[in-house]
């Protein structure tokens, strides 16, 4: 049954292509393909020069041969980074503050997107509004009044203070995401469950979050990519080696450390790169959908 | 309100009226009639403050109370301290008027780095709409799984956190024996101090971020892609269009919000950006590659002039300010659209 279908479907495909239009498919699927690889190229280049550099020994690396290519990969720098104490804290101090940063930011936007979703009140298209231009406002523009605010509460130099500071990152487009996710949730789903006597917390709880999980592990992408790759905040507020996460640990303290060379610094590089690349790799479908329901950074 | 359905809806109804009527709440007239109307009038009056707890818009209000505290706190409140902050004098001390932006005008070194800003931003961000749009083209004329593999690789470079990306282009440039002038020197090309040369410096620090950029606007620009009508394309390809035919008369048309949409919005990001600069050049060579976020990272944080800092980067206010408004608009045609 299937299989006649389908042997109908391509005959119908063969008979409608005519000879000329077929031959420049064709040809345009071959442009297509010598501009894709030509792109990739490219675009591939510097990770692939971060993994074969990360697999060289220093003399390896200071002899000046062929720099794209290893014979005989050497995996000593990953181990010698791995077990080094100063990566360790680092790796740790982002996962704790990230982990931490990603939770608060679905409780804060999951709420206020139901609230601006679903619940009218005085002001929430103004202030819906206000949430999207709040994302808009990129963060160099607030990094020095928020470093005075940070003294002020004596913050500053503690991995605490991103937890203050991130979810200005993350908050608002999360929300945003969330709000477009809500609304498109039919209102017969919540006006069934009202009458059924459900409060808003179960509604929530029952039919928003499961109905909108697609949304929600967008969010969740976002706000842990955001936060994992944020470099501009650390450096301006931690300054001792305990208190760093690895973006900012990476580029200030492994390098005038003047103890690792660049092999080790690679190595850094592509561990402390590979917790978003792979989280992207499983869930690339949503996270993409999530994005182009709104807009975002690039 | 007589028979039963009508008053089986009535508690709905009830929430829904108060809902509905919050914009008329303040004279209360409308909100007491509907009340009157439905019977309910015992039941609820009785404790104003519980009444008061339990209506929508003050569940809504401590729902959104977070965000609210957040965005007051740590957005709203800091910006307007940024400006008080950058009217006063080096120490914090006396208020010192437009002292600090007058300043900044005046210095040649500032001048330089408005020139890079929007030389920067502008340059950047054209490349990355040009290659994204290109790429979204091609990437839509293959199909399938192929597709979902090749967008997947071409990702990449957008997932990575950009600080530790820049990094790597910092090893793959600096000193003469670069990686990049290894491979120019298979082809006979002499060797070239990239990130030393002014105008080979800035264009790499671009260059970092076209790399960086072009995924986002390719996704966004391919989802719209998709959205387009396979049969206009169809139509065309028999009435004997040519492929640059093609795209003059429905790619640019169909897309021509959504490309409005990432270029101001890539423009107030790239504009702000701090992460490739300050990683690849920190804005040498002699302060030429400097933007307004690194110069002010330098001057305020490094330099502890905290209040001229404030000055310099409160100059992606306006750009912002301006964008903003336009993005505004085109996302809301947007959502009408549906697109």
């Amino acid at each position: 049954m299937s299989g006649a279908s389908i042997t109908a479907e391509s005959i119908g495909r063969r008979s409608w292509l005519k000879p000329s239009i077929s031959r420049e498919r064709r040809w345009a699927l071959w442009a297509s393909y010598i501009v894709l690889v030509f792109f990739a190229i490219g675009f591939l280049a510097p990770p692939y020069f971060e993994l074969v550099t990360a697999l060289k020994t220093s003399q390896q690396l200071g002899s000046g041969k062929d720099p794209w290519f290893t014979a005989h990969p050497f995996f000593g720098n990953f181990i010698g980074i791995v077990t080094n104490p100063d990566f360790q804290t680092f790796f740790l101090n982002t996962v704790k503050v990230t982990l931490i940063v990603v939770v608060l930011t679905l409780v804060m936007s999951i709420l206020a997107a139901y609230a601006l979703a679903r619940m009218r009140f005085f002001g929430s298209q103004a202030f819906a509004t206000g949430v999207f231009l709040t994302y808009l406002v990129p963060e160099s523009l607030l990094f020095i009044p928020l470093f005075k605010v940070l003294s002020f509460l004596h913050l500053i130099n503690s991995t605490w203070c991103l937890l203050l500071v991130w979810p200005t990152l993350s908050v608002p487009f999360c929300t945003w995401i969330m709000i477009g996710y809500f609304s498109s949730i039919p209102k017969e789903l919540d006006e069934a469950a009202m009458i059924d006597g459900a409060s808003h917390l179960q509604m929530l709880w029952k039919i928003f979050i499961p109905v909108a999980l697609p949304g929600i592990i967008a969010a969740t992408i976002f706000a842990f990519t955001v936060c994992w790759g944020d470099f501009l905040y650390p450096l301006a507020y931690l300054f001792t080696g305990k208190q760093m996460v690895l973006t900012a640990g990476i580029v200030s303290d492994l390098i005038h450390g003047d103890v690792l060379d660049w092999g080790h610094i690679m190595a850094a590089n592509v561990v402390a790169s590979a917790p978003p690349v792979i989280i992207y790799a499983f869930l690339m479908d949503y996270y993409i959908a999530g994005l182009t329901a709104g807009a975002t950074k690039g | 309100m007589i028979g039963g359905p009508g008053f089986a809806a009535g508690p709905v109804e009830a929430e829904t009226e108060a809902a509905g009527g919050e914009e008329s709440m303040a004279d209360g007239t409308t909100g007491i009639s509907a009340d009157t109307l439905h019977g309910f009038v015992p039941s609820i009056r009785r404790g104003g403050l519980r009444r008061f707890a339990q209506r929508r818009s003050t569940i809504a209000v401590l729902m959104c109370l977070p965000l609210i505290a957040l965005i007051a706190g740590l957005v709203v409140y800091p910006f307007f301290y940024s400006i008080y902050l950058s009217m006063l004098n080096r120490d914090a001390t006396r208020f010192i008027g437009l002292f600090n932006y007058r300043y900044l005008l005046n210095s040649d070194t500032f001048d330089l780095v408005i020139f890079q800003s929007c030389f920067f931003a502008i340059t950047a961000v054209f490349f990355k709409a040009l290659i994204g749009f290109i790429l979204a083209h091609v990437m839509h004329n293959i199909s399938g799984r192929d597709q979902r593999i090749w967008r997947g690789l071409l990702l990449i470079p957008w997932v990575i956190p950009p600080a530790l990306s820049t990094l790597g282009f910092w090893w793959m440039l600096s000193g003469n024996y670069s990686a990049v002038n290894w491979i120019l020197g298979q082809f006979g090309i002499p060797q070239i101090a990239w990130l030393s040369n002014t105008w080979t410096a800035r264009l790499w620090v671009a260059a970092v971020n076209v790399w960086y950029g072009t995924p986002f606007f390719m996704i966004m620009y391919l989802a719209t892609l998709k959205s387009v009508p396979d049969q206009l394309y169809e139509a065309a390809a028999i009435d004997g269009a040519t492929w640059l035919q093609k795209i003059r008369f429905i790619s640019l048309p169909m897309l021509r919000n959504i490309i409005s949409i990432t270029v101001l919005f890539s423009l107030i990001v790239t504009f702000a950006n701090f992460d490739i600069v300050q990683i690849l050049t920190t804005g040498a060579p002699a302060d030429t590659t400097h933007v307004f976020a690194t110069y002010a990272f330098q001057l305020g944080i490094q330099g502890g002039n905290i209040s001229l800092g404030a000055a310099v980067s409160l100059f992606i206010f306006p750009i912002l300010a301006v964008f903003s408004i336009f993005i505004l608009r085109g996302v809301g045609r947007r959502a009408r659209e549906g697109m």
